[in-house]
Formats: structure tokens, C-alpha cells, sequence
């Protein structure tokens, strides 16, 4: 027997009854099919239980580092996370000409802010972070340029992009050195990335791994009710019908799922909160662990429950058209 | 209602089950098919009933030449069927209601509608008080009615049943073909394949009797 075509659908109605009616009873028949698979899932709690077990981990593994990267861009965004450009200029420039200079960059189109730090605040600011203040005090001139610090707008933050602007800075004749600050800005970027695709193909190994599992643990229970199946055939009963069951329960399983993998990343989270803000506090920041936000939340028990269904449609598909009444 | 024109079936390993069958069955008429066990009783019934299709000729049911109905209209062409079976086939793990309430339920039948006609139906086969219970309580003859009530249940206007007696002493058979009588009373077609010869005779209707894949006679009781 072949696969019931679309139409098959609306074969459990009769044509006597208006349309209205039609959609009422359909509904009202997912309605019950939903509750009888459920309570069919939970007479046998153990097993059940052990399944959506088994689809939560899988879920929650992806789920949970995509989180983590979450955090680690939130925490690389609070240091900036966009790359930053010192401009050192020749020492013979004066403020006249300096200022000049800033005004020319400021009106670029890649440059989201500039600032000037001239020789005094440049002293100053070293002799606070150097530590050497008293040191500094003995020099008769200040030897430190005046400095242009560029940050590029988010388009332009990437590596590649703000490498290229350090190049063209460079051309600049008042322009002593060009220097992309902090190389950790790329690594990090690079490192990000990697974990982003890491992430993506955990996350498709492990999708793949809860269809298998979802179609597997349908195909048990359509062999279970083979007897089931074949009866209901004889009396009428178009694959749509007998594939509805099997359907909410894969439905099922991928929302149970969900659910047991919402509650290991929030109880991880929950679990890691107190150490990440003690080591927060040792770098003086107000840094907390993000748990899932509302949206994510949903996006991830859509997403496992889509997961489910898919699964069982596979098996159902493939496994229901070999029973057939004898 | 059920006719065969020339019908011949073959299986798959060779095996010729019923060769150039001529057969008529008219709105409202029951008969009997008997013949010894590999004769084409069952092959006949499941022509009828598309779980096989006739390898030559053409089986009308109902106004539907079988050859020309798509396997996904294959369950409309048997919800005009009412299908009893010598096992029985009930679902056992659900109540006598919920079995007989099955082929209703499969049709879209609105909610309301299906408490009354399966009470209806449960009364006719004389279970009416036993709706509650599971089928595995009930004795063979008891289940055999609740699987003639979900035969019934959705008034077909053709019955087929395949040795609905054959687990059942005499007097519980005696009974069941009453009930057969009562349907037919009222416009129903049947189709009853059976081998116990001493029962049909004493029922003396039309008698459709196969050998080998043939019709070698076709009338009055045997």
C-alpha cells in the first residue's frame, strides 16, 4: 500500500457535515489523539522517561555551549570587543596640526569614534598605569607623542577590515606608527568563530542522533502495535489516521525532551553562577552569567519538539507501509 | 452489490487460488461460501475486501470496479464493508465500547452521535450492559459479538465474515447466525464463509460452493 496522498488527510470526515463542523471535529480528534498518546507515554513512566532523557542530553549539549559562547562574546564585548587603532604621530607635529588631523579622521565613514590624547594625558595616563609615576617625574620633557585613538564601527571591527585601515593610516606622512591594539581582539574573534562552527556541527551530530533515536523508539512501538495497525486497516482506518498517533508521540518525546534539556542548562547555569561572579569580582567586574533568555527558550523547545515530529514522520513513513492486513 | 466477472488470482509464489470466478451477490441478499480449507473461500473474501487484488478480471463492490480504486482509496471501498472474523481481531487493550466505537471514530462520526449508536449496536448483538468491560473478560462467544457490534456499527450495506463460527459450539453458532438473519432483515448484503455444512444446511440459504479455485456449484442449500 502507498503512502496516503494529502487528501488522505481529511478522510477521517465524512462529507454530510458542513465545513465548520468539518474543522471542529478534526480538531477535536487531534485534540483526543494528543491526550491518548500522552497517557499512553506515561503509563510506562520509566521508559518514556528514559527516552526523553536520553533526547534531553543530546539537546542540551549543543544548547548549552551555544550559551556559553553567548557569555564568552558578551564578556569579549565588555572589553571592547571591537578592535581599537592607535595613531602615534611624529613628535614634530603640533596641536594645531594634530587637531587638524582628527577632524579629517573623525569624518570618515569606518570610523565610529575618535579621540585625541595629547602629551600631557598621555603622560599622565602612563604614569598611572605603569606604575613608574615617580619615576616619569624626573624627566625634563615629555617624551610621549600625541595620539589619535580610532575605533572603527562595527563593520569595519573585523580583522581583516581593520587591518586593512591600520595599512591606509599608515600612509598618512604626519602618521609616525599605525598599530592595531590588541592582538588578543583577533585571536579571540578567531577562536569565537572556530567554537561557532564547532558548536554548529556538534549541534547537527546531535539533531541527527535525536531523529535516530525518536524514529528508532517509534519504530519499537509500530512493531509493538503491528496487530494494531493491521486491524484498524481492515476497518477503514487511511494512514493519515494510523500515522497521527505515532506522530503526537514523537511530538512528545521531542518536547519532553525540551524540557529535560532547558533543565540541565538552567541548572547549570544556576550551579556555575557563584563561582563565575567570584572570579568576576577578582577582575574588578560586575560580569553575571547569562542564563536563556524567554525567546531562546521557546526557539529551543520548538526547535526539539520539531525535532521529534520529524523523527517519527521518517519511521512512520517508512516502516507503515510494510504492515498491511493478511 | 458484489459482483466477479471472470475473476482469476494468482499469488506471487504461483499459486492459483481462484481461477475465471462468475459471481453475483444483490443488495440485500446473504449467502453462504463454503469449501474445504485452500479452496479460495478466503481469497474470495479478500478480493472483496482489497486486502489482495485480483490478478485477472474485474470485482464490483458497491458500484466500485476494485481494479480501478488507488490504494489510498482502499479504506473508503472497506468502510462499506462490516468485517467479522473467526479471531475476532478486537483490540485488547481498550473496553468493548472503545472497540466498537473504532470504525466510528475512523469515519469522523461527531462525538455526540457515537455513545448512542454504539449503545445501539451493543444492544442489537445483546452486550449492552458489558460496554465497560475489556474484551480479554469476555468469553469467545461474547467477543465474537462485540466484533459483529463494530462490524455493524456503522451500518454497511455489505457484511463478510470468514468462519465467524468456527471457535463456537453449535448452540452459540445457532446464535450467531440469527443474528445474521436479523441484518439481512433489514437490506443488508452478507457473505458468510464457512465450513461447517451441518449449520448452513439447516440455515437453507443461497450456497456459493468452491474446490480448487473453482465454482463448482452455486444455489439452493446444500
Amino acid at each position: 500500500m502507498t503512502q496516503g496522498q494529502p487528501s488522505d488527510k481529511r478522510g477521517a470526515t465524512t462529507g454530510k457535515v458542513s465545513s465548520g463542523t468539518r474543522l471542529k471535529l478534526y480538531l477535536a480528534l487531534h485534540r483526543a489523539e494528543m491526550r491518548t498518546s500522552y497517557l499512553q507515554l506515561i503509563k510506562t513512566p520509566i521508559a518514556t522517561l528514559m527516552t526523553i532523557a536520553v533526547l534531553g542530553i543530546a539537546i542540551a549539549l549543543p544548547a548549552g555551549l551555544q550559551l556559553m559562547l553567548k557569555n564568552a562574546n558578551t564578556i569579549s564585548a565588555d572589553w571592547d570587543g571591537v578592535s581599537r587603532i592607535s595613531l602615534y604621530l611624529r613628535p614634530e607635529i603640533d596641536a594645531t596640526e594634530a587637531d587638524d588631523m582628527l577632524l579629517r579622521i573623525q569624518s570618515r565613514l569606518d570610523v565610529e569614534t575618535a579621540e585625541m590624547i595629547d602629551k600631557q594625558r598621555a603622560l599622565e595616563e602612563f604614569q598611572n598605569l605603569s606604575g613608574l609615576g615617580d619615576a616619569l617625574d624626573q624627566l625634563d620633557e615629555n617624551p610621549l607623542p600625541v595620539v589619535i585613538e580610532i575605533i572603527p564601527t562595527k563593520q569595519f571591527s573585523t580583522p581583516q577590515a581593520s587591518q586593512l585601515m591600520v595599512e591606509t593610516f599608515q600612509l598618512i606622512p604626519e602618521v609616525e606608527v599605525a598599530k592595531l591594539d590588541l592582538e588578543w581582539v583577533k585571536r579571540l574573534y578567531y577562536l569565537l568563530e572556530l567554537i561557532d562552527r564547532f558548536i554548529l556541527a556538534l549541534a547537527t551530530m546531535l539533531g541527527l542522533a535525536v531523529l535516530l533515536i525518536v524514529g528508532n523508539t517509534i519504530r519499537l512501538a509500530i512493531q509493538n502495535r503491528r496487530d494494531e495497525i493491521e486491524i484498524i486497516k481492515l476497518i477503514g482506518a487511511t494512514n493519515a489516521f494510523i500515522r497521527r498517533p505515532f506522530l503526537y508521540t514523537g511530538l512528545w518525546f521531542g518536547l519532553g525532551g525540551g524540557v529535560i534539556a532547558l533543565t540541565l542548562i538552567s541548572g547549570t547555569v544556576f550551579w556555575l553562577a557563584e563561582p563565575v561572579n567570584q572570579l568576576a569580582l577578582q577582575y574588578n567586574s560586575q560580569y553575571f552569567i547569562q542564563g536563556l533568555s524567554f525567546p531562546e527558550v521557546v526557539q529551543l523547545v520548538l526547535f526539539s519538539a520539531t525535532l521529534g515530529l520529524v523523527g517519527s514522520w521518517v519511521s512512520v513513513s517508512r516502516h507503515l507501509k510494510h504492515i498491511n492486513p493478511k | 452489490m458484489i459482483h466477479f466477472d471472470n475473476v482469476s488470482k494468482r499469488y506471487p509464489n504461483g499459486h492459483d487460488a481462484l481461477s475465471h470466478i462468475n459471481m453475483h451477490l444483490d443488495a440485500g441478499e446473504m449467502a453462504f461460501l463454503t469449501g474445504h480449507s485452500g479452496a479460495g473461500k478466503s481469497t474470495m473474501l479478500k478480493l472483496i475486501s482489497l486486502v489482495e487484488r485480483a490478478t485477472r478480471g474485474e470485482v464490483w463492490v458497491n458500484g466500485r470496479a476494485l481494479s480501478k480504486e488507488p490504494n489510498r482509496k482502499i479504506p473508503y471501498v472497506r468502510r462499506d464493508i462490516g468485517m467479522i472474523f473467526q479471531d475476532h481481531r478486537l483490540l485488547f487493550d481498550r473496553t468493548v465500547f472503545d472497540n466498537v466505537a473504532l470504525p466510528l471514530v475512523i469515519a469522523g462520526t461527531p462525538h455526540r452521535d457515537i455513545g448512542r449508536r454504539v449503545r445501539a449496536a451493543l444492544d442489537k448483538v445483546g452486550l449492552l450492559g458489558k460496554e465497560k468491560l475489556e474484551p480479554i473478560m469476555l468469553s469467545g462467544g461474547e467477543q465474537q459479538r462485540v466484533g459483529i457490534a463494530r462490524a455493524v456499527v456503522t451500518k454497511p450495506p455489505i457484511i463478510l465474515a470468514d468462519e465467524p463460527t468456527g471457535n463456537l459450539d453449535p448452540e452459540l453458532s445457532g446464535e450467531i447466525m440469527s443474528l445474521f438473519q436479523q441484518f439481512n432483515q433489514v437490506g443488508v448484503s452478507l457473505l458468510i464463509a464457512s465450513h461447517d455444512l451441518g449449520l448452513i444446511a439447516r440455515m437453507r440459504y443461497r450456497t456459493i460452493t468452491l474446490k480448487g479455485g473453482n465454482l463448482v456449484s452455486d444455489g439452493g442449500s446444500v
